[in-house]
C-alpha cells in the first residue's frame, strides 16, 4: 500500500494513503478529541470538535474526515484550535440539559469527559434560547430524552444503516433540528425492534434503557418472593468493564458472587437453557428436514431479530424456529419443573434475567410466554443495570471471590458459552445435530467456518449422506440482505442463525458503554467474543446433549426433545406486523 | 408526545392515489427520486399528510422517518392542508411595527391553531408572510384575494365572522 508522509505537531509519521488526519495522529500517539465520530458508523464531520490546523488550509478542518496528503503539516493543539473546540462545545452545552448529577451516564458520558478534557470553566458561557422537549417513554424497553441530545446522529446512523430500521432520524432544520420519529409519534408506536444499538452508540444520557432495578430491589426485599436470577452467556464477559477491568475479561465467578450478595435466593445460569434450546432446536431442524417442513429454519434466540422479522418479513415468520429464547426457556422451566421440585407456587417465584439486551425487556411481556400461567420471566435487566445495582448495594466487585452457580440449573457446556457471539448458536446446534444424525462422535467439535465477526457467513456440511447448507447473519441489515436472497431463490439453506446486533450478543444493546475513542480503534466485540471461545475450549463438556443436568431434565420432566410437554412449555408463536403501523 | 399529524381528516380520493402511484412509478429506481415525488405529491394533495407519506414509504421502501425528515427540512413542504380560506398575515417591517404580531397572535388564539396549521373543519389556514407591498394600509392581512388593512386586534373577530 502507498504511504504518505505527514507531520503532526512536528512529529513525522508515514501512514497509508487515504488515512484521515485522526487516524494518522492516532498512529503518532497523538490524541484528538472527537464527539460525533464513530468509526464505520458515523463519519460525517458534523460536530467540529475534532478540528485541527493544516498548514496552508483556509480554515480549520475536521480531522475525522479530512484525508492526509503528502507533506501535510498538522497542528492539533494550537491556541486557535483549542479556542475553536471550546467555543463549539460551549455552544453545544448552551442547549444541553446539564443535570449531570442525576444522569444515568454520569461518569461515563462522552460530553462530560470532553468538558473536563477541554477545561470548560463555564458551562453556561452562552446563554440564550434553549429547548424543552417532552421525554419519550412510549417504548417498552427505553427512554429518549432529547433535552440531553447533542444531535451527533450516531443513533440515527446505526438505526438506519446498521439495522435497516430507521425509525428515528433528524427532523426540521437549524436550531429546531431534533432527533425523533415521524410526525412526533412515540418510539413505541413505530416499527422499532428494541435492539438498543442506539443506546450503545449514544455519547450522552439522551438514550437509555427503562431502568427496572427498583422493581428487582423490591422483589429481593419481599419475604414472600423466591427470587431466582439467570445470567446470559455474554454478561460475564462485559460486566467487568464498568468496574474498570479490561475489555474481554471473563468475570463469571465474581458475577455469581455479586448476585448472591445482592440477595438472590438462587443464582442460575441462562447457559443451561441455551443447551436446552439446542436440543429443542436441533430436533426441530431434523424434523423439518425429514418431514418437509418450512425451510430454511431460522433461529429465534434474538428478540430484536424476531421483532424485525415480524415487521419487515412477516411472510417468513413460519421460518422462525418455534423455540423460545434461552431466557424464556429458563423462566418457563423454573416456574414449572423447578417450582414443582422445590414446592413453591409459580406465582411466588420471581425470575430476574441479566441480559446483554434491551429487546429482552420487550420479549418478557410478549404473548405466549407464560408456561405456568404467569410470565416466564418477570424482569429482564441489562448488564448496565446490574452494574448499577452492584454499585448501589456498595459491593466491592473487584475484591469478590469467584463463586459457582447453584444447582441444578447452573450446569452448562461450552456449546452454550458461545451463544453470545455470532455463529455460536449455529456451531452449538451443529455439534448436536451432526451427532444426532450420524450417531457417531464428532472428531472435532469446532466448526470454524461459522466463526468470525463478518456480517454474513455461509457453509455446507456433508452429514449422513446429505448436504446441509447453513448461513449466519448478525445485524438486521445483514439479515435483510440474506433473507432477500433466500426469497428470490438465489440462495438455498436449511438453517440460518440470525442475531439482531452486529457481532451477536457480545455487542448487544444492553452491554456496557464503551467510549467512541476506544470503540473506533479497538474491536470490542471481538475481545468479548474471544473470552467466550476461551471458556468453551476450557470446558470438558462442549456439546449440549452431553450436559448431565439437561439429560436429567428430560428424564424427569420433558421426556424427549419435541415432546408434547416440551412444546407446551418451551415453544412459542409469532405475529405478523407491518412496517408503518400508525396509518 | 406532541404529534404533527394534522387534526384535519384526510379526504384523499382514489383518483389522487392513482395519480400518486403513477408519479412514484415514473421516478422509481431513479437516484434522488424522493424530492421530485414529494413535490408532485404536494401538487396532487396540496399537502403531505401521514397518509400520503406512508404510501410513498411503503412503495419505495424508504423509512417513513426519512421522508418526514426531508419534508420538515424544507419549508415549502406542508404537513397541513390549506383551508377554504387562507389567511396570510403580513409580518413585514411596516406591518410589524404597526402591531402585526398582536394581530397574528389574536388570530391564532381565536382559531386555536398555530402558524402553518388549518382548523379541523378545514375552513381557515394561517401563515405569516413578508411584505406584500401594501405598507400604506399597515397592518395588513389577506384572506384568499381579499385585503384587510389598517387593522386593530379588535377588528379580527368581526372579519373572520364574514367568512362562511
Amino acid at each position: 500500500m502507498k504511504t504518505v508522509n505527514v507531520k503532526i505537531n512536528g512529529v513525522g509519521v508515514a501512514v497509508p494513503e487515504g488515512s484521515t488526519i485522526l487516524e494518522a495522529a492516532r498512529q503518532a500517539n497523538i490524541t484528538i478529541p472527537t464527539l460525533c465520530f464513530l468509526k464505520e458508523i458515523n463519519e460525517i464531520g458534523a460536530c467540529r470538535i475534532c478540528v485541527v490546523e493544516v498548514k496552508g488550509a483556509r480554515s480549520l478542518v475536521a480531522s475525522c474526515v479530512h484525508p492526509v496528503s503528502e507533506g501535510m503539516e498538522v497542528i492539533t493543539n494550537s491556541p486557535k484550535v483549542i479556542d475553536a473546540r471550546k467555543k463549539t462545545l460551549q455552544l453545544i452545552l448552551s442547549d444541553h440539559d446539564k443535570k449531570c448529577l442525576s444522569c444515568t451516564r454520569s461518569g461515563n458520558c462522552e460530553l462530560q469527559n470532553l468538558s473536563y478534557t477541554l477545561g470548560i470553566e463555564d458551562e453556561n458561557y452562552f446563554e440564550g434560547e434553549s429547548h424543552e422537549y417532552e421525554i419519550d417513554t412510549s417504548a417498552i424497553h427505553m427512554v429518549r430524552d432529547n433535552n440531553k441530545c447533542i444531535l451527533c446522529r450516531r443513533c440515527t446512523a446505526v438505526c438506519e444503516q446498521t439495522q435497516s430500521v430507521g425509525v428515528i432520524g433528524p427532523n426540521e432544520r437549524g436550531f429546531n433540528t431534533n432527533i425523533g420519529s415521524p410526525f412526533g409519534i412515540g418510539l413505541g408506536e413505530t416499527s422499532c425492534i428494541s435492539c438498543g444499538q442506539c443506546i450503545v452508540v449514544c455519547p450522552t444520557g439522551a438514550l437509555y434503557e427503562k431502568d427496572q432495578t427498583q422493581e428487582v430491589f423490591e422483589a429481593l426485599a419481599d419475604p414472600n418472593k423466591f427470587v431466582v436470577v439467570q445470567a446470559a452467556p455474554s454478561v460475564r464477559v462485559g460486566l467487568g468493564e464498568p468496574f474498570g477491568l479490561p475489555i474481554g475479561t471473563n468475570v463469571e465467578g465474581k458475577m455469581v458472587a455479586a448476585l448472591r450478595r445482592l440477595g438472590f435466593d438462587k443464582v442460575f445460569d441462562t447457559n443451561i437453557a441455551a443447551d436446552l434450546t439446542i436440543l429443542e432446536e436441533a430436533n426441530e431442524l431434523i424434523e423439518r428436514i425429514n418431514t418437509g417442513g418450512t425451510l430454511p429454519m431460522i433461529t429465534s434466540c434474538s428478540p430484536g431479530w424476531i421483532k424485525y422479522c415480524e415487521h419487515y418479513f412477516p411472510d417468513m415468520i413460519d421460518n422462525l424456529s418455534t423455540c423460545k429464547s434461552p431466557m424464556q426457556m429458563f423462566g418457563a422451566t423454573t416456574k414449572t419443573y423447578y417450582a414443582n421440585k422445590i414446592g413453591v407456587a409459580p406465582e411466588d417465584i420471581f425470575v430476574v434475567a441479566i441480559m446483554p439486551c434491551t429487546a429482552k425487556k420487550f420479549e418478557v411481556q410478549r404473548d405466549d410466554q407464560n408456561a405456568a400461567g404467569v410470565p416466564d420471566v418477570d424482569v429482564s435487566l441489562t448488564v448496565r443495570e446490574l452494574a448499577r445495582m452492584i454499585r448501589i448495594a456498595d459491593i466491592d466487585f473487584n475484591s469478590l471471590p469467584d463463586e459457582e452457580f447453584d444447582d441444578p440449573l447452573g450446569i452448562s457446556t461450552g456449546a452454550a458459552a458461545i451463544f453470545g457471539v455470532t455463529g455460536g448458536v449455529m456451531e452449538a446446534a451443529l455439534r448436536t445435530a451432526v451427532e444426532t444424525l450420524t450417531g457417531e462422535e464428532l472428531p472435532d467439535v469446532e466448526f470454524k467456518d461459522v466463526r468470525g465477526l463478518e456480517g454474513i457467513k455461509e457453509a455446507s456440511y456433508e452429514v449422513a449422506g446429505m448436504t446441509i447448507n447453513v448461513a449466519v447473519a448478525s445485524s438486521t441489515s445483514n439479515a435483510k440482505e440474506l433473507l432477500e436472497k433466500v426469497k428470490s431463490g438465489e440462495k438455498e439453506y436449511h438453517f440460518i442463525e440470525v442475531m439482531g446486533c452486529p457481532g451477536g450478543c457480545v455487542n448487544g444493546g444492553g452491554m456496557p458503554h464503551v467510549s467512541s475513542s476506544i470503540r473506533s480503534f479497538e474491536n470490542v466485540p471481538a475481545k468479548r467474543a474471544a473470552a467466550l471461545y476461551t471458556k468453551d475450549e476450557a470446558m470438558t463438556l462442549r456439546k449440549s446433549h452431553e450436559n448431565p443436568a439437561i439429560k436429567k431434565l428430560y428424564e424427569e420432566f420433558f421426556e424427549k426433545p419435541g415432546s408434547h410437554k416440551a412444546h407446551e412449555i418451551l415453544h412459542t408463536s409469532y405475529v405478523k406486523r407491518r412496517i408503518n403501523e400508525i396509518v | 408526545m406532541d404529534t404533527t399529524i394534522t387534526k384535519v381528516p384526510f379526504n384523499g380520493t382514489e383518483e389522487q392515489k392513482k395519480a400518486l402511484l403513477e408519479v412514484i412509478n415514473k421516478h422509481r429506481g431513479e437516484k434522488g427520486a424522493l424530492m421530485p415525488i414529494l413535490h408532485e405529491a404536494q401538487d396532487i394533495y396540496g399537502y403531505l399528510p401521514i397518509e400520503v407519506q406512508t404510501i410513498i414509504s411503503d412503495e419505495l421502501n424508504i423509512p417513513l422517518e426519512k421522508i418526514y425528515g426531508v419534508v420538515t427540512f424544507y419549508s415549502q413542504f406542508s404537513l397541513t392542508p390549506k383551508g377554504k380560506y387562507e389567511i396570510s398575515v403580513c409580518l413585514g417591517t411596516a406591518c410589524y411595527v404597526k402591531g402585526a404580531g398582536d394581530i397574528y397572535n389574536k388570530i391564532k388564539q381565536l382559531l386555536n391553531i398555530d402558524e402553518g396549521e388549518c382548523t379541523p373543519d378545514g375552513k381557515f389556514s394561517l401563515t405569516g408572510c413578508r411584505c406584500i407591498g401594501a405598507c400604506g394600509l399597515a397592518p395588513v392581512i389577506t384572506i384568499n384575494d381579499d385585503v384587510h388593512g389598517k387593522l386593530t386586534v379588535d377588528d379580527i373577530e368581526g372579519i373572520l365572522a364574514k367568512y362562511e
